[in-house]
């Protein structure tokens, strides 16, 4: 075997041993249905199908000049589809960039928020010491765990873009609102949070991914709680089914599956009618990935005055919103490739259903949706809402 | 073989506060985060790694011991540099002419074919560090360099001149010079392979002698921006405002 063989054959290997059913790569019947069904596979030259074959055929150093892998953000809809069971997603896609990234093939956008994430815990390059400053004016105030030291029930798990980002924040600030009117007992880590890492991880930084990983996992172990929620269903991805592995293990739960289980006490303050035609994005990795699809939509149709619409992609047939697997830090990158956003395609889906509120429950969606609106004919009578949103204006808090 | 050394600087971290200490004439730096200075001195080890690779040698990164300084070094030695320093001082203290004076010293013992340095930083008081090592060391020095290359036994640098202007130069080594940018941007390496890099290289240690400020401007006050008197608008006719300008101008004896 020569150098290039021995490089072809580990990809395999790599592939076949990055996730526990990643055997079942071997059972691909080469029918298509994984490019057929990817949002951008129109645009990679190696879709995931194609790829396999180049990979059976010993050419994936072809592969790895490419550059359109980069167009993959992640949304398991291939993994979804695929008959044989493949995880195409978390195993090939996710081992391929790994492999670009350590060839250096890696366009400068990504680079800018792995880099980040590297040095600050999070990809926007905001300061750690700020992690908490949404906090301010909440009242009662949201105890920060190095502050409070005191056992709490529920550890609040932020994340990064609803932390800082601020369109985010203020969905955020809602979340908070909400789980004071319900007299939740809850913290936040604050400066100790880093980013989950997810993200990074499908991009291919799996070091970076288990540094983050391990940073957290020690603020975890230094305070007393029952539980973790979330209101990121990446960081929920990460520490449910990626974080375990690493010896960091908690009962786990979106903040919609929290809110779900406290139904009829939520139903009690909802005061405020919300009269609108309301439709719900399936978050890729809340839904489709994770199989949280009911407890959303629950929390919607307890609103009164909202009349529920589905889209015609729903449920485990939902179309990302483009952030993630990286797609977040690859706007430009992938406007260059595609000059359409994936964020396009879902509002246009959104205002063909007639409604007036476009409700989502990731952070990464309340900037792209409504980046997407702005441009979008039609759209301009349409709101993005959080669920957190929508339940802290009904319970008028 | 070349001998390359990059002298990596690190300034505080912008994306914290900046607060004056109690002299009110430097800034406090208990609580600061030093990072490389990224838009230059992070392109001068790129640059000698391009060269390394391109021409053979080997690289020598050598950093003020501030905190951040490992991760530069091992990042480096990630990237392909060869020999990592740590440079033992109170540098968090010490203006340019103090840290070209401590560097120098060292790099002499290296007998470097060439040094290269970011030409700037955004804590420069005293003058950027670069000439002021070629100074020290009796070497010549070109900066805003943004390309190096080795060709039949000659050593040319491309200098970038204000208005997209751009020298080739042929410059006899050694010679210490003031990186801008990079021919390519600093690369990305893996998490896991400077944590591999951490395993495998090892960072020398060295003292420097004591640190010699001399030679630079004495601050005398450091301040915020503070907003200025505001701006008074002439109003009028085109004539009528010219006219006043005229005059004003004459007020101010510029005319
Ligand atoms: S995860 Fe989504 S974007 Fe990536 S290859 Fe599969 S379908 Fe395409
Ligand atoms: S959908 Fe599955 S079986 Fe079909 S080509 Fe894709 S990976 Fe192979």
């Amino acid at each position: 075997m020569n150098a290039t063989e021995v490089a072809e054959r580990s990809f395999e290997a790599k592939v076949l041993e990055a996730v526990p059913d990643g055997e079942r790569l071997r059972l691909c019947l080469e029918c298509g249905n994984c490019s057929g069904i990817c949002p951008f596979g129109y645009l990679m030259l190696y879709p995931p199908s194609r790829m396999i074959a180049m990979m059976r055929a010993d050419r994936i150093n072809k592969v790895l000049e490419t550059d359109t892998i980069w167009m993959c953000v992640s949304c398991y809809a291939c993994t979804a589809v695929c008959p044989s069971k493949i995880p195409v997603t978390p195993g090939l896609m996710t081992s391929i960039k790994e492999e670009l990234l350590l060839v250096g093939n890696v366009p400068a956008e990504l680079q800018n928020a792995l880099a980040n994430s590297q040095r600050y815990g999070n990809p926007l390059g905001e300061s750690p010491r700020k992690r908490a400053d949404w906090t301010m004016g909440i009242q009662p105030e949201v105890k920060v765990m190095a502050k409070h030291k005191q056992p709490v029930d529920v550890l609040w798990f932020v994340g990064d873009y609803a932390s800082y980002h601020p369109r985010v924040q203020s969905a955020t600030k809602a979340l908070a609102r909400v789980l004071n009117a319900l007299g939740v007992d809850f913290g936040i880590l604050g400066a100790e949070e880093n980013s989950d890492g997810d993200s990074q991880r499908l991009a291919g930084e799996r070091g970076l991914f288990e540094m983050l990983a391990e940073k957290n996992g020690r603020a975890f172990s230094k305070y007393q709680f029952n539980k973790i929620i979330t209101s990121d269903p990446h960081a929920y991805n990460a520490l449910k089914n990626e974080y375990p592995a690493l010896g960091i293990s908690y009962p786990l739960q979106h903040y919609t599956e929290f809110l779900a289980e406290r139904i009829d006490q939520i139903k009690l303050l909802l005061k405020r009618q919300i009269s609108a035609r309301v439709t719900y994005h399936d978050p890729c990795y809340l839904g489709r990935a994770n199989g949280v699809f009911d407890p959303p939509r629950e929390l919607l149709c307890a609103i009164p005055g909202v009349e529920l619409a589905e889209m015609t992609h729903n449920h485990s047939n939902s179309l990302c919103c483009g952030g993630g697997g990286g797609g977040m830090w690859l706007d430009g990158f992938q406007w260059e490739k595609a000059h359409v956003r994936l964020s396009d395609w879902r509002v246009r889906e959104a205002i063909n259903t007639g409604a007036e509120v476009l409700a989502v429950a990731c952070p990464y969606e309340p900037p792209r949706f409504e980046d997407a609106a702005k441009t979008m004919p039609g759209a301009d009578k349409l709101k993005v809402r959080d669920i957190a949103e929508l339940l802290a204006e009904a319970m008028d808090v | 073989m070349m001998n390359i050394v990059v002298l990596a600087k690190l300034v505080p971290d912008l994306v914290e506060e900046l607060t004056i200490d109690a002299s009110g004439a430097a800034l406090d730096l208990t609580f600061a985060r030093w990072i490389i200075n990224e838009l230059f001195d992070d392109h001068a080890i790129e640059q000698g790694i391009l060269l390394k690779e391109r021409s053979g040698g080997t690289v020598t990164v050598i950093a003020p011991d501030l905190e951040g300084a490992d991760d530069v070094l091992f990042t480096a030695a990630a990237k392909g540099a060869d020999r990592l320093i740590k440079v033992r001082s109170d540098f968090s203290a010490a203006n340019n002419h103090a840290v070209a004076r401590a560097f120098s010293a060292i790099i002499k013992g290296f007998q470097p074919d060439l040094i290269l340095t970011g030409v700037q930083a955004h804590n420069d008081l005293d003058g950027s560090a670069g000439p002021l090592l070629a100074e020290s060391l009796g070497l010549p020095y070109v900066g805003y360099v943004s390309g190096v290359a080795l060709a039949d036994g000659k050593f040319m640098v491309k200098k970038e001149y204000p208005g997209g202007l751009i020298a080739e130069m042929e410059v006899t080594l050694p010679a210490v010079f003031g990186i801008q940018a990079a021919e390519q941007p600093p690369r990305y390496v893996a998490v896991s392979k400077v944590r591999q890099a951490m395993k495998t290289s090892s960072i020398e240690e060295m003292d420097a002698s004591d640190l010699d400020l001399s030679g630079a401007p004495e601050i005398e006050r450091m301040f915020q921006p503070e907003a200025a008197a505001h701006a008074e608008m002439l109003e009028g006719t085109p004539e009528e405002v010219s006219a006043k300008l005229v005059a004003l101008f004459k007020e101010l004896g510029v005319l």
